[in-house]
């Protein structure tokens, strides 16, 4: 401390200029990485848009990149995020509940279900293909590699951010709320279904929005389970096989680099189509928590 | 359902305020609720006994000691051989220049957004580093292969780099992990008590001496935690390695040549068609076995460091 107290009197006007040169260089650091998104984005924008047509939606992949579509991709999305849905949203839900309403911390079983969440989050995304892999697409469920076994390993890998945010969401509702309800002789379930839900669905339903967003563009867990790259039809049932857009994105710049047709576009128009529907995804969300945010 | 509740509590009138009618309907839903929670508890067992169960396997086949200390890794040609060290190699060497990316730019970018920025400024910063959070992985690994590396790399830099190369993998991963870092850290700064803040100011401190020798220490426990964190998500990555980096399982420690991570060759081999039993199969899961005992490690301790801010401001 000393040592700034000389500092002021020494040079105050050198002081200013680290002062500002500092901020400057801290400003460079966030340009930076919105400069490299800003260059991404065009990018994507320049090799792809004059791909991004009716024709690109309506079609299947085909040998002649001309021709060429993600149909298959396409619907093989909706399928993935569909079943991811409905397996996220009651099991995360329920699991976000019974931490914050019903589980006594002090418990070591509970405390144990929490720190796995925690790590949960963190195991890389290839390592939930290896699980879906070992238990859904071969092993006791041996569901092959069909769309099923696809979307429940998104889900198991999107889980833990349904849960997190969801507890939060539940965590967020005055303990008042709870009490009132009680003292009015309601069930704890009752108090829950009919008072500490309802005012967390915005929250929740942004948790569950973001997780689908993070798992519409997860690449290597469906490779490892199988997801097919060349298809030309729509997934028809929960048996069916499947394709999905990052899994034909991934195809389409592998030829890109070895095949005489130019697949480059392809892959362009497809990651274009891809953060479109991220950024509709993230909108929603967006505005969710912002239109029903609630202060209590 | 309220009404008849209501009143059943009313007919009950006082004595027995404490034990309720055992409801068995409540029970039931709790056990429920309780089966929910052991679903991502289950998730967790099947991962450690999948691996186990065909990482033993593979130890029954290949011995520990040539696993990880071999130098040589040829698993899918003959002769075959598993030396592990180049994967590992290739997965910190991205993993590194991922973190020199990252970790400047990522701190800060926090100190600008938790000491500096207005609140106006950083409601719209905020979500543009989301954006860059959310991309895809597979975007970042097209743009590194058929943007980055011809583009910036060979033609703006005059770099002599191979078309796949660690280079552009790891520069690109770097703005992939920067959000995470940047966000964790700007937690633990914003949770330095004001009054820290203020008593240095009072003693004629600049802002700049305030952020970099206050907040920065005060914080520095959350921000260990954002950059193992970082790491750690760096080790995992798959896409953008595979697709910038080449399939080359490579000692040498020169960034601008092709390398292959752990991440990367499970994502290269594992196609779905690999005969069960194999193996190429039982190869698969030992890579797996490793990159997540590593990231494991490495969350484990990234929450304690968390634990540790937390515990001494809130």
């Amino acid at each position: 401390m000393s040592a700034t107290s000389e500092a002021i009197q020494a040079a105050p006007a050198s002081r200013r200029a680290k002062d500002t040169a500092f901020r400057v260089a801290l400003m460079a650091c966030l340009g930076l990485s919105i400069l490299l998104l800003g260059v991404l984005l065009y990018d994507v924008v320049k090799d792809g848009a004059g791909h991004l047509d009716a024709d690109f939606i309506s079609s299947f992949t085909s040998i002649s990149a001309d021709k060429a579509g993600a149909q298959a991709a396409i619907w093989g999305t909706i399928w993935l995020m569909g079943i991811c849905a409905v397996f996220i949203v009651p099991v995360g839900v329920a699991t976000a509940i019974y931490l914050e309403e019903y589980a006594d911390n002090d418990r070591w079983y509970n405390r144990l279900i929490e720190v796995n969440i925690q790590n949960l989050a963190a195991v890389p995304s290839v390592v939930y293909g290896i699980l879906g892999l070992a238990f859904l697409v071969r092993g006791p469920l041996a569901l092959g590699n069909t769309v099923l076994a696809g979307g429940l390993t998104l889900g198991l890998l999107v889980l833990p951010v349904v849960i997190i945010a969801g507890r939060e969401a539940i965590r967020a509702v005055p303990p008042s709320i709870r009490e009132g309800s009680m003292a009015l002789g309601a069930t704890q379930w009752q108090t829950i279904w009919r008072q500490v839900l309802p005012a967390s669905i915005p929250g929740i339903a942004t948790g569950v929005i973001l997780a689908l967003s993070r798992a519409i563009g997860e690449t290597a867990p469906l490779i490892v389970v199988g997801a097919a790259t060349v298809i030309a039809f729509n997934p028809d049932g929960l048996d069916s096989q499947f394709t999905a857009l990052p899994i034909q994105i991934f195809d389409w710049i592998n030829r890109a680099s070895n095949d005489v047709n130019n697949y480059k576009p392809l892959a362009a128009a497809a990651i274009l189509l891809l953060m479109i529907m991220l950024i509709l995804m993230n909108s929603v969300a967006i505005w969710l928590r912002n239109r029903y945010e609630q202060k209590w | 359902m309220e009404a008849s509740a209501a009143s059943a509590a009313g007919a009950r009138a006082v004595p027995s305020l404490g034990a309720a009618r055992r409801r068995w309907g409540e029970a039931l839903i709790k056990a429920l609720l309780i089966l929910a929670a052991l679903i991502s508890v289950l998730t967790t067992t099947g991962i450690v006994i999948a691996l186990l169960r065909e990482t033993i396997d593979f130890f029954g086949e290949v011995g520990v000691w040539e696993f990880l200390s071999g130098g040589k890794w040829t698993p899918l040609f003959e002769p075959a051989s598993f030396g592990v060290r180049p994967l590992v190699v290739g997965t910190f060497l991205v993993t590194g220049v991922a973190l020199l990316v990252a970790a400047p730019l990522g701190l800060g970018a926090a100190i600008y957004l938790s000491e500096y920025a207005k609140p106006r400024v950083r409601k719209t910063i905020k979500p543009i580093l989301e954006i860059l959070a959310g991309v895809p992985t597979i975007v970042f690994g097209y743009f590194a292969l058929t943007f980055f590396t011809p583009n910036v790399l060979q033609d703006l830099l005059h770099l002599k780099v191979d078309l796949f190369n660690a280079l552009a993998a790891g520069i690109i991963m770097g703005f992939m992990i920067l959000p995470t870092i940047a966000s964790v850290a700007e937690d633990a700064m914003s949770a330095v008590p004001q009054s820290l803040r203020e008593g240095a100011y009072g003693l004629g401190a600049s802002k700049l001496q305030v952020s970099v020798r206050v907040v920065f220490p005060a914080a520095l426990s959350g921000i260990v935690a954002a950059i193992v964190l970082g790491v750690s998500r760096a080790v995992g990555e798959t896409m953008i390695v595979l697709l910038a980096s080449g399939a080359v399982a490579n000692n040498s420690l020169n960034p601008t040549e092709p390398h292959q991570s752990l991440a990367a060759f499970i994502g290269a081999t594992a196609g779905g068609d690999t005969p069960t039993g194999s193996i190429e199969y039982k190869t698969i899961f030992a890579v797996g076995m490793l990159l997540f005992v590593i990231t494991l490690i490495m969350n484990l301790i990234s929450i304690r460091f968390v634990r540790k801010y937390r515990q001494v401001y809130e």
